[in-house]
């Protein structure tokens, strides 16, 4: 066994090898391993050191310091509250004054306030539109436009109103399902030619993209927090924290075969909010 | 040379007197001490790090095309702010390490500070007189575990992307104001271009320096009031017993922070973290699955997975699911983490100074509420794995959270019930009653 100075050499000594190695490693290009592997041999060498240097060598005590009583001081709080009181009546002698200074700097702080307006649009009705417009075709994420028979069972399709790809609140995927077992809500008869249906993409629960469908059980699911939406009953939610179903979106085809959509969805997408039902 | 300077400037601002006090101050030590002083650490190593990341990060969201080295992403349209992330991993010198000891720094900060917390919490260092700092700390954490969040989101990749989509709905379920607060904070209806600059400006300057203001404040405090220590021969109410700041303490604290730096290093160069470019660019219309956050938002995570999907309608208003996991579970946790040295105070009436610190199994009640609580909180962490664990056991998702709902209200009370009796047990056959021993006892003598 090397006696502790000796070993507290070698730490350093590898530390500024390590240093070294830092050096010409970076010079040759760097590479993250080696980097982190020298870094924790050049910083822990430092390390064991000191703390060896302290454990061996530094006074350890204990020594003892008396801690001084900071609750009982009554003399000095006196004093400090006389000086203020003192002043704060030559002050407070003006008293239409001060009362005048009192609203002067509310008014500021208010008027302060109004550039926080600036930060954002007004909400308005945006929560409560999309970019779906009666007639706009259903097009893919590349702009491509879909004809009904493109649609296949089994899959799900995302799309986008054309033109507005990049809309996010108008999200919607696709699905076939065989025409015997479309089942529309009433109102909604004419909503999914030859079976095809539409529904928001936007998780009414937190807003994640509705990824997953499982086509033997015609249910959607969510990957944030696993809700599932039953795409036969107008996609309800079925398990899950999500509470209401995903909007469906109108859609019919066209005279050239396209889908298009009837009109915008019928009731805001995605998460709640605390007016949702006025929107 | 040293001493001119030192000279120069006591002539100048009359420090000698501070500073020889200062040099001479004692320090109580005990391993679970270093937990705040790791948490500083890293704090440390964050800020530098972090400021080598400013210099290549573009807070943009600007679409572009990639043409960067790293093939697999030729083609993919890109943000400025993922773009930069990719180049600075993969064409930056030292910029991968750099980046990944950054994040793991930031683990390990938020660690430090929460088991520092809880050390606090089962000592009863938060009593009289330390219940500012006990309050300056909960803030820490909480700005901590914000720029946990706001750092990780910056990169814009599909995960984090997910995360901030989840936070816009959060902030859209908070009643009443829920809606304007949403797009004042992302400038608008989701997706915003302007969040990533936003969070940038919060996350590199506002909130780091909040903090250092906070750790400023909250040593400048433990300075004034003295370090707690444990109840040991020699130790009393009115004393302090340790090694003095200079030079014991000092050279086991530097060698903390190179220890705390050098772990950082290791787990920076060795072990991938949020590898951005595998996840690929923020695609609103995307998801990756399984995805899970950081750790430190596990609990919230969690809470969101198993609330049950309820959505109550009143008078005409709605209140979201959301609120309840992600507004009110953190609302009323930090606001009991704030209150809890008044609410102790009052329900056991001592309102006194203490300054040695409990063995956790002479307050068995507080041992056994904060043991409770924690499991409270590890229950719902543990529920944000439940789509993986459904996995791996192949049993249905909703089976999992249905039991973890069991779990998160079932296993507190049971967890506080032991741990109390544990306690009960262990105060009833502990021999160490030692504390009116001398000092001169166990001093080595020198
Ligand atoms: S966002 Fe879909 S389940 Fe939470």
């Amino acid at each position: 066994m090397r006696p502790p100075s000796g070993r507290i050499g070698c730490a350093l000594t590898l530390s500024i090898f390590a240093s070294i190695g830092l050096t010409i490693v970076y010079a040759l290009g760097g590479q993250t391993q080696l980097e982190g592997l020298l870094l924790f041999v050049a910083l822990g060498g430092i390390a064991v050191a000191l703390v060896g240097w302290a454990h061996n060598f530094l006074p350890k005590g204990p020594f003892e310091q008396s801690r001084e009583e900071r609750m009982a001081k009554p003399v000095a709080e006196t004093e400090a509250e006389e000086s203020f009181e003192a002043g704060a009546d030559v002050v407070g002698r003006r008293y239409f004054l001060v009362r005048m200074l009192g609203l002067a700097v509310a008014a500021l702080g208010a008027a302060a306030v109004f550039p926080v307006r600036s930060l954002g649009t007004r909400p308005g009705r945006s929560l409560s539109v999309t970019s779906w417009r009666t007639g706009r075709r259903l097009v893919t994420e590349d702009g491509r436009p879909i004809k009904a028979a493109d649609v296949i069972e089994g899959t799900l399709l995302t799309v986008f109103p054309e033109g507005h790809t990049d809309a996010m609140d108008s999200q919607t995927i696709l699905v076939r399902l065989p025409q015997q077992i479309v089942k529309p809500l009433p109102g909604r008869e004419d909503w999914s030619p030859d079976g095809i249906i539409a529904f928001s993409k936007v998780c009414t629960h937190a807003g994640c993209p509705v990824g997953l469908y499982n086509e033997e059980s015609h249910r959607l699911f969510c990957p944030c927090h696993q809700s599932v939406f039953d795409v036969l009953k107008a996609a309800k939610p079925i398990a899950g924290p999500a509470n209401r179903a995903l909007p469906q979106l109108p859609i019919r085809v066209d005279t050239g075969g396209y889908l298009v959509a009837r009109s915008d969805f019928h009731e805001p997408i995605g998460p709640s909010f605390w007016s949702i039902d006025h929107a | 040379m040293l001493r001119k300077l030192a000279r120069w400037i006591d002539d100048r601002l009359g420090t000698s007197r501070f500073v020889e006090e200062s040099l001479n101050k004692i320090f109580p030590d005990h391993w679970a001490f270093l937990l705040g002083e790791i948490a500083l650490y890293s704090f440390v190593v964050l800020v530098l790090t972090g400021t080598f990341l400013t210099f290549f990060f573009t807070p943009s969201l600007t679409q572009h095309i990639y043409h960067g080295t790293y093939a697999p992403l030729h083609g993919v349209k890109v943000s400025d702010a993922y773009n930069s992330v990719v180049n600075l991993s993969f064409q930056v010198r030292a910029g991968l390490v750099m980046r990944q000891t950054h994040h793991w720094a930031a683990l390990v900060f938020i660690a430090a500070m929460v088991v520092h917390l809880c050390r606090i919490y089962f000592t009863g260092a938060f009593r009289r007189p330390r219940e500012i700092n006990w309050m300056i700390g909960v803030t820490m954490l909480l700005l901590g575990i914000f720029n946990g969040f706001s750092g990780y989101s910056l990169p814009d990749d599909l995960l984090s992307g997910t995360g901030v989509r989840i936070m816009y709905s959060v902030l859209l379920s908070v009643p009443i104001v829920g809606t304007w607060l949403a797009f004042l904070i992302f400038g608008g209806d989701y997706p915003s271009t302007s969040i990533v600059s936003r969070l940038f400006v919060l996350h590199v300057m506002i909130v780091p320096a909040a903090l250092a203001a906070m750790i400023g404040a909250h040593l400048a405090i433990i300075w004034r009031q003295k370090h707690t220590q444990f109840r040991g021969p020699g130790k009393r109410e009115d004393n302090v017993v340790g090694p003095r700041l200079w030079p014991t303490y000092a050279f086991n604290s530097i060698g903390l922070f190179f220890g705390v730096f050098a772990v950082c290093t290791a787990l920076g160069g060795l072990i991938q973290i949020n590898p951005v470019w595998l996840y690929g660019p923020y695609n609103p219309s995307q998801v990756t699955s399984p995805a899970q956050p950081d750790w430190f938002m596990g609990w919230l995570e969690g809470a969101l997975r198993i609330f049950p999907n309820f959505e109550p309608h009143i008078f005409g208003w709605v209140i979201p699911n959301v609120f309840f996991p992600a507004v009110l579970l953190p609302g009323v946790t930090f606001m009991l983490l704030y209150a809890w040295p008044f609410i102790e105070a009052k329900v056991s009436g001592d309102y006194g100074p203490h300054h040695l610190l409990d063995d956790a199994r002479d307050r068995p009640v507080r041992t056994a509420l904060g043991a409770a609580t924690l499991s409270f909180y590890v229950m719902l962490f543990l529920a944000a794995s439940n789509d993986i664990l459904a996995k791996s056991f192949n049993v249905p998702v909703g089976n999992i959270t249905w039991t973890f709902r069991g779990l998160v209200l079932g296993v507190p009370p049971l967890v506080g019930l032991f741990v109390h009796r544990v306690m009960r047990a262990l105060q009833r056959d502990d021999p160490r009653r030692f504390t009116e021993l001398p000092l001169e006892a166990v001093t080595e003598g020198d």
